[in-house]
Parts: structure tokens; sequence; C-alpha cells
């Protein structure tokens, strides 16, 4: 089973004086508000929260929702924008395989993939013993996941007294906390050049299409970090 | 809970639990220290810096009522404060939140 050890060091890893509690829960108590205001029921909003844990995945399944779109439109919306995940798991699983460890793991635990918890593991997973990395994984998961869920009730229940200037404060928290994490973690030529010139092609290709520019951009720049990296 | 509200939510947290579950098929034959683990690791980075800057430049709900210019300077105050502190990423997120609210309450 979990090694309560690990799975606790996980746990405690948002206690830190660097935690993503402040800007995970601030993100998502903009999202309680927004599901309010847009007719959701708390416990609609919960399920949400606790069954998809993606902030844009959310944004977009709501936006979608109040503006009548079929269910196939969302599907595809928030593939495209959570399309992400699927670069980012791939570069987390193998530091976290271990052959002791059952399967069933790493399927379960591939639902707390988001940015905070990709940030936080690949800042510290080489701190942890190998076979102890998906429990301790396991651990910021269920933090995050946590922080979340609660921020989504707490959003919901205090929407009526958030202004719109506290909801935009509110907005600007993630992003702005994202960025100095990817700040933090340039520290090698292939990571550096990713976040740049994923940050420049993601934005340039907005003008081609609004949809598929994250896709897009993140691959090309991506591929293109990779090979100038090898290289040297 | 409505069924087209359920429904919606079902279908969102399909599609975005499908890329996580072929991420870990996908990684299951790929060693740590291999050229496709670092390719991969260059996409997630690269994706995640596209997704984050067009939050910020091109966005949607709340922050698109903020003018370009107020947004532009809380980002470049951030950063510098991120600098300034040692590479702290508290003390910007916190930051930035109360001073776009006032330059979005003032301005």
């Amino acid at each position: 089973m979990i090694n309560s050890k690990y799975f606790f060091r996980g746990l405690n890893s948002i206690k830190g004086i660097d935690s993503p509690a402040i800007a995970l829960g601030a993100s998502f108590i903009a999202i309680g508000a927004l599901l309010k205001n847009l007719g959701f029921t708390i416990q609609e909003s919960i399920f949400s929260t606790f069954l998809t844990y993606a902030l844009p995945g959310s944004l977009i399944m709501a936006e979608s929702m109040f503006i009548g779109a079929s269910l196939i439109n969302i599907f595809i919306a928030v593939w495209l924008v959570n399309a992400r995940l699927y670069p980012m798991t791939v570069s987390l699983m193998p530091l976290l395989l271990h052959k002791s460890q059952p399967k069933w793991k790493y399927y379960f635990s591939c639902h707390f993939v988001a940015v905070s918890s990709w940030l936080i593991i690949k800042d510290n997973y080489k701190s942890v013993k190998k076979k102890y990395r998906i429990d301790y994984w396991i651990g910021i998961g269920v933090a995050t996941w946590s922080i979340a869920i609660f921020s989504t009730i707490t959003g919901y229940l205090a929407s009526d007294f958030l202004n719109k200037d506290i909801l935009i404060g509110l907005a600007i928290l993630n992003p702005i906390y994202f960025m100095c994490m990817m700040l933090g973690a340039m520290r090698t030529l292939q990571v550096s050049l990713s976040i740049i010139l994923g940050s420049t092609l993601g934005t340039s290709f907005y003008f081609v299409s609004p949809e598929w520019c994250i896709l897009f951009g993140g691959v090309i720049a991506g591929t293109i970090a990779f090979f100038i990296g090898e290289r040297k | 809970m409505s069924s087209a509200v359920v429904s919606a939510i079902l279908i969102t947290s399909i599609a975005t639990y499908l890329s996580r579950f072929f991420g870990v098929i996908s990684s299951k034959n790929i060693k740590e220290k291999s050229k496709i683990f670092r390719w991969f690791n260059c996409l997630a980075y690269s994706t995640l810096a596209a997704l984050i800057t067009r939050i910020i430049i091109f966005p949607e709900g709340d922050l698109s009522e903020v003018g370009y210019t107020i947004r532009f300077m809380v980002i470049l105050i951030s950063i510098l404060l991120f600098f300034i502190t040692n590479r702290n990423v508290v003390y910007p997120t916190v930051f930035s939140a109360f001073l776009l609210s006032f330059l979005n309450y003032f301005f």
C-alpha cells in the first residue's frame, strides 16, 4: 500500500514558505465564485473540481455551458486546452516508476497532474528514494487537490462578498505564481529555451488559431529547444 | 444536480483524464535519462509557458477587463520582486493581486 512516511512528507510539501497553496487556493476561490454566478449548485461546483482538477478546463466548461455549447464542443475545447497534461505526465512518470510499486498507483495518481503539483514534484523528486517517489507524489497530489476542493467551496460561499476588484486580483495570482515558478525552473539551456520559446511562439500562434496556439506553439517551441540543447 | 450540468462535468473530466491516462501509458517504456524523456520535458515546459503567457496576454473572464498597460506593469514589477527577494515566489504572487486590484480601482 502507500508508505505513510513519504505520503505525509508529500502532504506537508505545501506548508513551506514557497507553498503553492495561496495561489492555487485563490484561483479556485475565483472559480467557485464564477460557478455560483453561472448558476451551478454547490454540489455541482465541488463535483467539477473533484473530477476535473484542472483550472483552464473547468473555466472553459463553465463558460461553454453558459453560451449553450454542445457536449462534443465542450469535449474538444477542454481536450485541446488540457492536452498539455500529456507531455507533463510523460515527463513525470518515468521519474516515479519503480517495479515494486503496483500499477494502480500510477493510473490513480495521474489525476493529480496539474501545474502546481507538477512543479513541486519536479523541484523535489531527487530528495526522495525512487521506490517511494510515487507515495510522495500521491501526498503532494492529495494536498493540492484538497486545497482546490476546499477553495472552490470557499469561493462559492463567499461569492456574494467578492467584488469585481477582488476577483480581478485573485485572477492574476495563479499566472504570476506559475510564471515565477517557471523563472525559477530555468536552470538548464533546454528548459530555459523551452520556456522562452513557448511563451513567444504560443503568443504568436494565437493570431493564427486561438484554440490551437498552446498546442502548436508548445510542440514547436519544445522541439526547437530540445534540438538546440542536445547540440550543446 | 441537473443532468445537463452533470453531463458537462463528466465530459470535461473524461477529456482531462484522457491526456493524463495516455501520458501514463506512453511513459511506460521511457527511461529517465533517454532523449525522448528530455524531449517530452521540453514539450511540457514549453506548452506550460504558452498557456501561462496566453492567460496573461489574452485572458478570458475577469482579467480581460484590465488594460494591457496595467497588466504589463504588474507583471514587470512581480518579476522584479521575484529577483529582489532572492527568487521567492510567494511575495510577488501575493503582491501582484494587491497591486492589480489597486491599479484597476484607481485607473
